[in-house]
């Protein structure tokens, strides 16, 4: 069950355990800030369950939130940080 | 546009949505079971689809392998397009849900409190890190300091230790007399005691201090250190990670947007989970904040009722009975203390999506009036972080919903030019 | 406590009358039932539009838009001013000669629009469907975030000497006094009536109805087009009598978010939003811009536009009670046409030169109907 998922973050192969959020694949990957706040400040998941929203990235090109999406072979994502 | 039909549409799988979904078809009704989670489990059983520990988890979550039950997930409920016609956002597009009767079993969220430094990335809700956790977010070897309040802190240092973090110390608002007050107020409840005492066990060596809360979380790119505040003492504490939430807030959202009448923060219904509004049931953390064992009841009572199975077996009944005491003595002992009113200072961020400055909100007369002059609530998460806060630290009445209910894609909102699919029972 | 005028209600109306009556130096109060530039103000577009389907609406208009210019530079940044122009677009050839002749009727009252061709509308909004037939463009034209005018407009005032009583109702108008609901009473010599949609309460028989109006606003996201674009088609939405209408109208805020409009319904008592002609917007909205199609909603809302028999304003001395005032019915233009009707009242008010002939707008032209409705 546990194979590994292969994805791209920011253009960079990031390979990951199958079965985490997207939002934890983007921790595993080192990135602590995934969205720019209007101040300029960083941001990251925080709430962990689709309220906050401060989890969002662009995943194949829409925009969606970390914590509630699933990682799959092949997934383009793309930070606002 | 997608399009399915179902009997009963059930809007959330945590546990108050599935024992709702699994007793519906029990009682011969037709039901789908819809949530904006990858899998079904909602917060408490998250993680535990295919590998549950927990006893009720297995239960129920067999059972609902083991049922007809139709399920759809990652997809949010953002709108209705008419009564009974529920529309999703998914990341395969929108779909939409035709319905005779709905059961809005939402759960809650966290109240999050401002402080300075409480945007920087490392500082989640409680109960937030927790579920992230569960999904694979590496916590091993990271020092975390838990805060806040309520039991759900217990339950998010267990779940981080079991990650291999090292708790430094989980600091309860609450002074102790309160809490040696909900540990008696447990006695009835022999389950809770039960799940209590294992979890400090599992919490063996973990600093467990009342009366102490986060004044501020400190760093510059990320957290690094959190003061910690003790009755007249300030520590610093260098850590990694801070988990603090301050208890938990029902998700009325939906069923406001319905027209269901609310009291105190949660949802009215009567004995068989039923809304004021025709046809619309609710159950679990939605109708107040009352853990696992009312969320499990109210949707089994919720379930059979909207199946037509109108009455509900003593058991049921008793259940429904202790869970609710067990909900009020958790509201009786861990009220929020006035000090957490002054945490944030002018420039704490208080609205996070539209940055609004604490002073510039608390200059206002309403959370209207901050949402008009300030832009306090208008961003992504349409106020369900701030307006907690607000209600809190102003005594605001939050903002009746308007849809969408969270930000959707334009295509949701037109109207379908294709073909309805069959009934969701025949496609699942 | 005694005052010179008593203004009732702190929508973008009685914001502007109560700052232009107080630096004038007249004892002011403004009364406000809830929150400043809570109500239509609120729910409004913030389009500050030229209008020219009637002498008497381009009149009031075009001078408003000049005192907004005037403004502009005084104004704080969240009031969002900013001069985007409008781009009003033609589909065909009847409504690029519908275009000409706006542009005429414009110049004649002073405002340069500049006719475009298919190929220039597209280079000058790249994001608009490749069929159209073309456009004008009015380059003064403006948009601003009217609540928080309305809010400043009246600290404006205070700062001059007004006082401003927010969170109380007027419940009555009496001889010269106000009742408020808390039972208290406000004695002046002039009442000015600026409550928006709720007139009548007040003035039975006033002649204005509420015309609900929907509109939706996008997430934060690059900028995709620069002008507040309108279809020509808009004027036929905005005066005819249909029940139900709804014209494309899209603004970029200065967040980067589109707000998308507009419906117009009349006799739509609740204020929810209606998903049909949320889609029936959202559908219009992208036959003109077809890439609005992978955009993010945000929220979506209604307001209730306060409208009269011949969708002029009523300015101007109530007929049927000595030292009562009318400033309301401005239909989907009141923010345009706030400051210009405040000069307007201001100087019927104080016996001043008049900016502009204000029989169009004088509240007696329906007295007849008034009275039979009152007696
Ligand atoms: C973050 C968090 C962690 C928790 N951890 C624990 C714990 O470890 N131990 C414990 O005893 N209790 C825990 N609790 C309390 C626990 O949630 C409740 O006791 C119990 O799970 C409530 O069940 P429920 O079915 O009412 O709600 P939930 O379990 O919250 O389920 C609600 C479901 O509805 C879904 N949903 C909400 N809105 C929509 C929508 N618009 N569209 C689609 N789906 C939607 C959510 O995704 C969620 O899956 C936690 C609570 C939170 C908020
Ligand atoms: C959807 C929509 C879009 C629009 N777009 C535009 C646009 O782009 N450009 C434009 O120029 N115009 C636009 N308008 C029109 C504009 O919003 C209105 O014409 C204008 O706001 C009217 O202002 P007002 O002050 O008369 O009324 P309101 O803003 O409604 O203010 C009336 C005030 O009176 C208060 N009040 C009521 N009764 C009492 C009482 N008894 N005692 C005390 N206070 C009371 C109310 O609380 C309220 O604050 C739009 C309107 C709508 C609905
Ligand atoms: S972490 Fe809050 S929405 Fe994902």
């Amino acid at each position: 069950m546990s194979t590994d998922v292969r994805l791209r973050v920011d253009g960079v192969e990031v390979v990951v355990p199958a079965g985490c959020s997207v939002a934890a694949a983007l921790r595993l990957a080192g990135h602590v800030s995934t969205r720019r706040a209007l101040d300029g400040g960083g941001r990251g998941a925080c709430c962990g369950m689709g309220v906050c929203f401060e989890c969002r990235v662009r995943i194949n090109g829409v925009e969606r939130l970390g914590c509630l999406a699933r990682v799959a072979d092949g997934m383009e994502i793309v930070c606002d940080a | 546009m997608r399009e399915l039909s179902t009997e009963i549409l059930v809007v959330g799988a945590g546990p108050a949505g599935i024992a709702a979904a699994v007793s519906a078809e029990r009682a011969g009704a037709r039901a789908l079971l819809v949530d904006m989670q990858a899998e079904p489990g909602g917060q408490i059983w998250r993680g535990q689809w295919n590998n549950a520990t927990d006893r009720a988890a297995r239960r129920w979550l067999t059972a609902l392998r083991g049922s007809p039950v139709a399920t759809r997930y990652g997809l949010r409920l953002v709108d209705f397009a008419a009564p009974g016609l529920a529309v999703f956002d998914g990341a395969d597009g929108p779909l939409r849900v035709r319905c005779e009767r709905l059961i809005v079993a939402a759960g809650a969220r966290e109240r999050l409190l401002p402080f300075p430094g409480w945007t920087l990335p490392g500082v989640f809700g409680a109960g937030g890190l927790q579920v992230l956790v569960k999904n694979g977010w590496p916590v091993a070897g990271q020092r975390i300091v838990v805060a806040g309040s309520g039991p759900l802190l217990l339950a998010a240092a267990a779940t981080l230790r079991k990650a291999g973090a090292q708790v430094l110390c989980i600091a309860e608002q609450t002074g102790a007399a309160d809490l040696a007050r909900f540990a008696a107020g447990l006695a009835p409840h022999p389950g809770k005691w039960l799940q209590a005492a294992a979890l400090r066990g599992r919490l063996a060596g973990v600093a467990y201090r009342c009366n102490a809360w986060v004044e501020r979380a400190e760093g510059t790119e990320r957290l690094e250190s959190v003061r910690l505040r003790a009755g007249r003492s300030v520590e610093r504490i260098a850590c990694d990670a801070l988990a603090v939430g301050f208890g938990l807030v029902p998700n009325t959202e939906i069923a406001q947007l319905l027209g269901c009448e609310l009291r105190d923060g949660a949802v009215v219904v009567d004995v068989h989970q039923h809304s004021s509004v025709a046809g619309i049931y609710c159950a679990g953390e939605i109708c107040g904040i009352g853990g696992v064992d009312q969320a499990l009841a109210q949707g089994e009572v919720a379930g059979r009722a909207a199946a037509g199975s109108g009455e509900r077996p003593r058991a049921l009944r008793r259940d429904c009975a202790r869970s609710a005491r067990f909900a009020q003595t958790l509201r009786r002992h861990f009220a929020l203390r006035d000090e957490l009113r002054e945490l944030a200072t002018a420039d704490t961020v208080l609205c996070r999506c539209e940055n609004v400055r604490y002073a510039d909100a608390a200059a206002c007369r309403s959370q209207r009036d901050a949402r008009l002059q300030t832009r306090l609530g208008m961003g992504h998460c349409q106020a369900r972080i701030c307006g907690a806060a607000g209600e809190f630290l102003f005594g605001w009445t939050a903002a009746t919903p308007r849809p969408p209910l969270a930000p959707a894609p334009l295509t949701c909102f037109t109207e379908p030019t294709s073909d309805p699919e069959p009934p969701a029972q025949e496609s699942a | 406590m005694n005052q010179d005028v008593v203004i009732v209600g702190g929508g973008i109306v009685g914001c502007a009358i109560a700052d232009r009556l107080a630096r004038a130096g007249v004892a002011v109060c403004l009364v406000e039932r809830d929150v400043l530039g809570g109500a239509a103000t609120a729910a409004s577009m913030g389009h500050l539009v030229v209008l020219d389907d009637d002498p008497a609406e381009l009149t009031l208009s075009s001078y408003s838009c000049a005192l907004w210019r005037e403004l502009a530079p005084l104004l704080p940044d969240n009031a969002d001013y900013r001069t985007t122009g409008t781009l009003w677009i033609a589909r065909d050839a009847a409504e690029m000669a519908e275009a000409e002749r706006k542009r005429t009727r414009l110049a004649a009252a002073g405002v340069n629009g500049e006719l475009l061709t298919a190929q220039q509308l597209a280079a000058c909004e790249p994001a608009l469907a490749p069929n159209l037939a073309g456009g004008l463009r009015v380059a003064a034209d403006a948009v601003v975030y009217p609540p928080v005018v309305a809010a400043w407009l009246a600290r404006r005032a205070v700062a001059a000497g007004a006082r401003l009583r927010c969170g109380v109702a007027v419940s009555a108008i009496g001889d010269g006094e106000v009742v408020l609901d808390d039972g208290s009473r406000l004695r002046a010599r002039h009442i000015v009536v600026a409550n928006g949609c709720s007139v009548p309460e007040l003035l039975s028989g006033a002649p204005v109805r509420r015309r609900k109006g929907h509109l939706l606003i996008t997430t934060r996201l690059q900028p995709q087009v620069r002008h507040q674009l309108v279809e020509l088609g808009y004027v036929q939405s905005a005066h005819g009598e249909a029940s139900e209408s709804v014209a494309f109208n899209v603004q970029p805020r200065p967040t980067g978010q589109l707000l998308l409009g507009s419906t117009r319904e009349f006799d739509a008592p609740a204020g929810s939003v209606t998903p049909r002609l949320i889609a029936r917007l959202v559908e219009r909205a992208v036959e003109f811009l077809p890439g609005l199609a992978g955009r993010t909603a945000l929220r979506a809302w209604t307001g209730f536009r306060p409208t009269t028999p011949d969708h002029r304003p009523l300015i101007g001395p109530w007929p049927l009670r000595a030292g009562v005032w009318l400033a309301g019915g401005h239909e989907g233009l009141g923010v345009t046409t706030a400051l210009g009707t405040a000069e307007l009242l201001a100087a019927q008010l104080l016996d001043l030169p008049l900016p502009f002939d204000a029989a169009p707008y004088a509240p007696g032209r329906f007295t007849s109907a008034v009275a039979s409705h009152v007696h």
